[in-house]
């Protein structure tokens, strides 16, 4: 901690906060390129973007706060923005404004201000702003705010040199007075009261500014209160906090909270009429956007367009990317066969051949082999978030998932959770609240995930070649109604009678840059190679130690510490059809990565990827397959889901929790399709 | 404004206009609704409904917003 202070001191610090959908990571990836880096807020789970800025040869740090519309204690992403700006005080706030929807953004202004913050406003999409006639004077905006203001379209890169330029003057200037909003006397006379106390407090001065503290305390604020509280000495404050808002809700039939963000709102309109004109009113006219809508959120035609939305995703993501896995194996199969031929000639042992080709080689090659699928998902994803659609499937989902106990928003990481189960409960965290969170966290597992597809065409393609679509369909769809039950389940067992606001902005269509996409699309495919390369690598190894060992047996016979792993635990499946030691073994490395299962089939058979298919073929019944797909479909998450959920809950209850109801879930489903195939005649 | 010139949001039919007069909800709700920029005293306009028949969709401040009929019973409104 004392080294990296250490070598902080010195360095300026960019902070970047803005509204959701004002254009706040264009300018970040305009200024910071391709020198980015995705980290972690240290505690929570709020996605930590940073990027270096050069300018004039001088390198900057640039953070990228989350989008946030206030700075209130409600959501973990809020939290993270105010904690950062107060306690790592950033050398400069570039505050990104969306000019085209202007009274609202600047509400974030506001509160930034309220702090005390250095901040020089971009004022962004000003080209759209020009395209619905809304005139603004920057000029004038910045004399009533106080601070500089930087016309930009970041799209079109336009603007960024001036803000980069006016962003490091200001970071070089000393700090300025913070915003001073009157609040009326009312509210005025109980806040210098509370600025009174806080001032002659030498803790609290030092680590908050005064007006904003108080402002916070007479919003009842419960972070901002327990963490005065756990100050000693400020019991005096705390009770003239409660007495003042008792006071001003007797007083003006209003408590504090709503007074505030009245004269916030107050504040901004004055703002807006002094330095923005708008020829024509909002209502008055049908934008581009309103056009769209009116078919998009239409009442027939509205479900069948989402419908087809993701059946294209579903197609751009499966038929596009499948060609390009078989070039990805093909390369992986050749640079085997390459090395092996050199270790031959080289005269290495069996063992180290074996190592290097099926350990080191298939293992990358197992991880690789994923790109495709998710990059392409990704980018489809991207397009939806970045075009504005996104927000439109949540609208028009949201009756329909509300009854699942679910949020309109939980479809996302639910949709996401069909490419990789991580990112899905990674993007869990557009929600805000617990309930709508967590539920979503424990059924996104049920989504078959990109993984779990090897599996289905290992077994599909050793018997049900001719109906390939059909079954891997049923599977899909079986993860969706599994998760459609457990979540009603849930709703009603864990979190009974809670409600969760659904108050969410439908942004305008916008046409999606192609470097954001870009962008987003390969952080993404980061976060699951990363996981991946460490993961799947080191299980592929283990497997191959696990299946020689111990020293002297035949790999992977059931004499090996897997087969006799795997035989410990063979009598508990064979209710539903697979009761080998072979299948359980597979299983319990499956827990470490899912498509390790044919990995470890694989190399339990003791022959190539076309041979498993063979052994399978005639050790295996079509129904004990399909069980065996099913148990592989809803049992324990792997084990990067495994982590992802404890560090997205942050709770071990919830992430064993998990774990185990799926297992049971999985393992009653399989018992239950063999033995009802059974008593259908079908083994 | 007396109660019988207001209405809840909620009850609006797309077309209709109005200018929020109280905001009924507590806790996360109505902090949500006060950060929208939902205060008393706005202007509205509401915009549709969802094809399933919730959410609905406002316009404030320039905007869209939608928000569940649930929630928009919280919000009381002087139809104009």
């Amino acid at each position: 901690m004392e080294a990296a202070r250490v070598l902080q001191t010195g360095e300026t610090v960019i902070a970047m906060a803005g509204n959701p959908n004002s254009g706040k990571s264009s300018i970040f990836n305009n200024l910071t390129g391709a020198r980015q880096h995705v980290g972690n807020y240290a505690g929570v789970t709020v996605e930590k973007k940073e990027g270096k800025l050069i300018h004039q040869g001088k390198a900057y740090k640039v953070v990228d706060l989350p989008g946030t519309y206030s700075l209130g204690a409600y959501s973990e992403d809020e939290r993270v923005a105010r904690d950062f700006i107060l306690k790592e005080k950033p050398d400069v706030i570039i505050n990104v404004v969306d000019a085209s929807n202007i009274e609202r953004n600047l509400y974030l202004t506001v509160q930034l201000l309220e702090m005390g913050a250095n901040v020089v406003v971009a004022l962004n999409m000003m080209d759209e702003a020009k395209e619905k006639a809304i005139h603004i004077d920057v000029a004038k905006i910045s004399k009533l705010l106080g601070v500089p203001v930087v016309p930009t379209v970041a799209t079109k890169k336009q603007g960024m040199k001036e803000l980069v330029v006016r962003a490091i003057q200001a970071a070089n200037e000393p700090k300025r007075e913070a915003l001073k909003i009157n609040y009326g006397s009312d509210l005025e006379k109980e806040l210098k009261k509370l600025e009174d106390i806080i001032s002659s407090h030498s803790q609290l001065s030092q680590e908050y500014p005064s007006r904003y503290l108080a402002i916070k305390l007479l919003e009842e604020d419960q972070e901002v209160y327990q963490q005065v509280k756990a100050i000693p000495g400020t019991a005096e404050l705390l009770e003239q906090s409660e007495e003042s808002a008792a006071f001003l809700l007797d007083e003006t039939g209003e408590d504090a909270e709503s007074l505030i963000a009245d004269r916030r709102y107050g504040f901004i309109s004055g703002v807006s009429k002094q330095a923005v004109r708008k020829r024509i009113s909002a209502e008055q006219r049908l934008s581009f956007s309103d056009k769209i809508d009116k078919v998009v959120t239409h009442r027939v035609l509205g479900i069948p367009i989402f419908l087809a939305a993701m059946w294209l995703v579903f197609q751009f993501t499966f038929a596009l990317g499948d060609p390009m896995i078989g070039w990805v194996e093909g390369f992986f199969e050749i640079l085997g066969g390459v090395v092996g031929g050199w270790l031959a000639a080289a005269g290495a042992s069996d063992l180290i051949t074996s190592f290097i080709v099926d350990g080191i080689i298939g293992g990358v090659g197992s991880v690789m082999v994923f790109i495709p699928n998710i990059v392409l998902l990704f980018f489809a994803i991207a397009l939806l978030e970045n075009s504005g659609y996104m927000a439109r499937a949540a609208y028009v989902m949201d009756r329909f998932m509300n009854t699942l106990g679910l949020h309109g928003k939980s479809f996302i990481p639910l949709l996401v959770g069909f490419g990789c189960n991580v990112p899905g409960i990674m993007a869990a965290r557009t929600l805000e609240n617990k309930k709508d969170r967590i539920i979503t966290i424990l059924i996104t597992p049920l989504m078959s995930c990109a993984a779990r597809l090897p599996v289905y065409v290992l077994f599909v393609s050793a018997f049900f070649s001719q109906y390939e679509g059909l079954i891997i369909f049923s599977l899909y769809l079986l993860g969706i109604v599994m998760a459609v039950i457990m979540g009603v389940i849930f709703k009603r067992l864990l979190f009974p009678g809670e409600v969760s606001p659904f108050v969410l902005e439908l942004p305008p269509y916008r046409i999606p840059t192609l470097k954001a996409t870009m962008i987003h699309m390969w952080e993404r495919a980061g976060i699951f190679v990363k996981k991946a390369g460490t993961i799947i690598f080191s299980v592929v190894v283990l497997i191959w130690a696990l299946s020689v060992l111990p020293w002297g047996v035949e790999p992977g016979s059931k004499e090996s510490a897997l087969g006799q792993i795997g035989s410990f635990f063979a009598p508990l499946f064979a209710p539903a059809g697979f009761g080998s030691w072979e299948a359980s073994t597979a299983l319990i490395f499956g827990i470490l990565a899912k498509e390790v299962v044919v990995g470890t089939l694989g190399v339990i058979y003791g022959v190539g990827e076309e041979g498993v298919v063979t052994a399978i073929h005639q050790l295996w019944t079509p129904l004990s397959a399909y069980a065996f797909m099913v148990m592989t479909l809803l049992y324990t998450p792997c084990a990067a889901v495994i982590g992802t959920i404890k560090r997205e809950t942050g709770s071990w209850k919830w992430t064993v929790f998990t774990m185990v109801y799926t297992l049971v879930l999985g393992w009653v489903m399989a018992v239950l399709v063999y033995q009802v195939g059974r008593l259908f005649g079908l083994s | 404004m007396s109660a019988k010139d207001s209405v809840v949001l909620s009850d609006m039919k797309p077309g209709s206009r109005g200018k929020v007069v109280r905001i009924s909800a507590k806790g996360p709700l109505r902090r949500r609704i006060l950060d929208m920029g939902l205060v008393s005293g706005v202007e509205i306009n509401v915009k549709g409904v969802a094809p399933l028949g919730d959410p609905m969709e406002i316009l404030v401040r320039g905007y869209s917003l939608s928000l569940r009929k649930q929630e928009a019973a919280e919000i009381h409104v002087e139809v104009m």
